[in-house]
């Protein structure tokens, strides 16, 4: 019964490194980080990744939930913040704390962005988040709405979903024009929140192997005085704990 | 406060709560003191009395409940995933319940409030403020009617009734030898938390150590004159009560 004073005021003092990317849908920072562990890897580091909404506590919650489309911006902020807690106490701080280097694809500034769109108090979901661990790089990839459409229309993900529209705002009936909307104002809220907490904006309209080679060479920087632990080379589980039920899709 | 509701802090900016009609009110206590069963011959008192009646159980929305479920089975629920999927829980509640019934006029009952997450929180973390700062968006009820008992009458109680289960018993915590130690000094550390609380948000007390007749009687003299504001205010019957839960 110890008192924690918030952690994400003060950097973390594990052995480890926090390394996330923040950025729109179709903004590329999934391979950027993708490509950043590959690196990291090859380099001889004991990575570990994690995404955004993707515990086993709620992920079934949450796939139900926008199935019924009954989320409200309140549930849909807890929601996320419940899987994050989650992820916090079984995939980020574990790692950290044995010393490797956690990738984190959208961390809590994705919660202010998108809850702070929908409406709901932006104090508020920041009070809610102070137990999360601050990072040691945060990365945001910048991207016009349009660049990110074609992206999106014209790559691998044809199909825009229901909430990621925002189509629960009632912005548009039509799905791809509330894409654009919800988005667009999702943008200008990263563009408030960068400064706020100095995340470091990379330009996500240049070649692929442009942005990994500066990415790569600001968490070089980053990464002078850690020393990797290694451990077994062998090959690691994806989890570090499992001792609850899932709930089953029905 | 008129019809008028507030929350405890930054609240739900994207609703109007001012023409919130109805009147809410919370019956708290630690676990096995007896409020499903009061609240279930509230319901019937107030509804002889030609009350709408609503009400609304802790863990019982539809969003969470199986969730909940789920994650009680293991025992590894940290603290803060521990006290969010409650507040995910009354979320879903305050919002497709609580709220609706009190625009459309009705009493909503509330076994157990925020104030359980409180408390529960404490004992877990020693640190007041974030889960007050997390439940900033729940409204204030009316009335807070605070089932008040020592622990050895409890912990008699339970073993009597259904028995001591991990939860109730704060095993997660490993705070005693066994189940009974364990029972007694979670319970004790809650029933603590809750008397400060008392204080700090107005409860009205009530000894739940007398017989079930005489508290039932304390309980309706404290919500009689938060009806007669209710009244007042007009307290339409005509509507169906929204999405009801099963009183528990």
């Amino acid at each position: 019964m110890s008192t924690r004073p918030p952690t994400f005021e003060q950097p973390h003092s594990f052995p480890g490194k926090l390394i996330i990317v923040e950025g729109i849908d179709g903004s590329g920072k999934s391979t950027q980080l993708l490509l950043l562990q590959k690196w990291l890897e090859a380099k001889g580091f004991n990575v570990f990744f994690t995404e955004w909404n993707s515990s086993e506590l709620v992920r079934e919650t949450t796939r139900r939930a926008k199935k019924n489309k009954t989320l409200t911006p309140t549930t849909f902020s807890l929601l996320h913040a419940t899987d994050f807690a989650s992820r916090l106490y079984h995939e980020i701080l574990p790692p950290l704390k044995a010393g490797m280097v956690v990738l984190a694809d959208r961390y809590v500034y994705t919660a202010f962005a998108r809850d702070g769109v929908r409406g709901v108090s932006r104090a508020w979901v920041r009070k809610l988040y102070n137990f999360a661990i601050r990072p040691d790089l945060a990365f945001y990839y910048k991207v016009p709405i349009d660049v990110a459409i074609d992206r999106l229309v014209g790559g691998t993900r044809a199909q825009l979903k229901y909430y990621e529209a925002g189509m629960d705002m009632g912005l548009s009936l039509d799905l791809s024009e509330s894409f654009r909307l919800f988005q667009s104002r999702i943008l200008t809220e990263y563009d408030k929140i960068v400064p706020e907490y100095d995340l470091l904006v990379m330009d996500a309209t240049k070649d692929i192997e442009t942005q990994q080679s500066e990415m790569r060479q600001l968490v070089s920087k980053a990464l002078e005085q850690y020393r990797p632990k290694r451990g077994t080379h062998g090959k690691r589980t994806s989890m570090f704990w499992r001792r609850f039920a899932v709930p089953q899709p029905e | 406060m008129e019809n008028g509701h507030r929350c405890f802090g930054d609240g739900l900016p994207y609703l109007n709560l001012n023409d919130l009609k109805g009147k809410l009110i919370a019956v708290e206590g630690t676990d096995g003191v007896g409020r499903s069963t009061h609240i279930e011959l509230l319901q019937e008192w107030l509804e002889v009395q030609g009350y709408g009646v609503v009400t609304t159980g802790w863990t019982r929305s539809t969003l969470m409940s199986k969730t909940i479920e789920a994650a009680k089975e293991g025992n590894i629920l940290d603290r803060w995933s521990f006290s969010l999927l409650y507040a995910t829980d009354f979320a879903d509640r305050l919002e497709h319940q609580i709220i609706p019934a009190l625009r459309s006029g009705f009493i909503v009952l509330a076994d157990r409030y925020v104030y359980t997450a409180f408390a529960r929180d404490w004992v877990r973390s020693g640190d007041r403020q974030w889960i007050r700062d997390a439940f900033g968006f729940a409204l204030v009820p009316d009335l807070i009617c605070y089932l008040r008992i020592d622990v050895d009458t409890l912990a008699l109680r339970v073993i009597e009734s259904k028995g001591m289960n991990y939860w109730e018993s704060g095993m997660d915590l490993k705070l005693g030898a066994d189940l009974f130690d364990s029972f007694k000094k979670y319970q004790s550390l809650l029933i603590e938390e809750f008397d400060k609380m008392a204080e700090e948000f107005g409860f009205e007390v009530i000894d739940a150590r007398k017989s079930p007749e005489e508290i039932q009687d304390m309980l309706r003299a404290k919500i009689q004159p938060v009806l007669a504001h209710a009244r007042h205010s007009g307290t339409p019957r005509s509507e169906p009560p929204p999405e009801q839960s099963t009183s528990t």
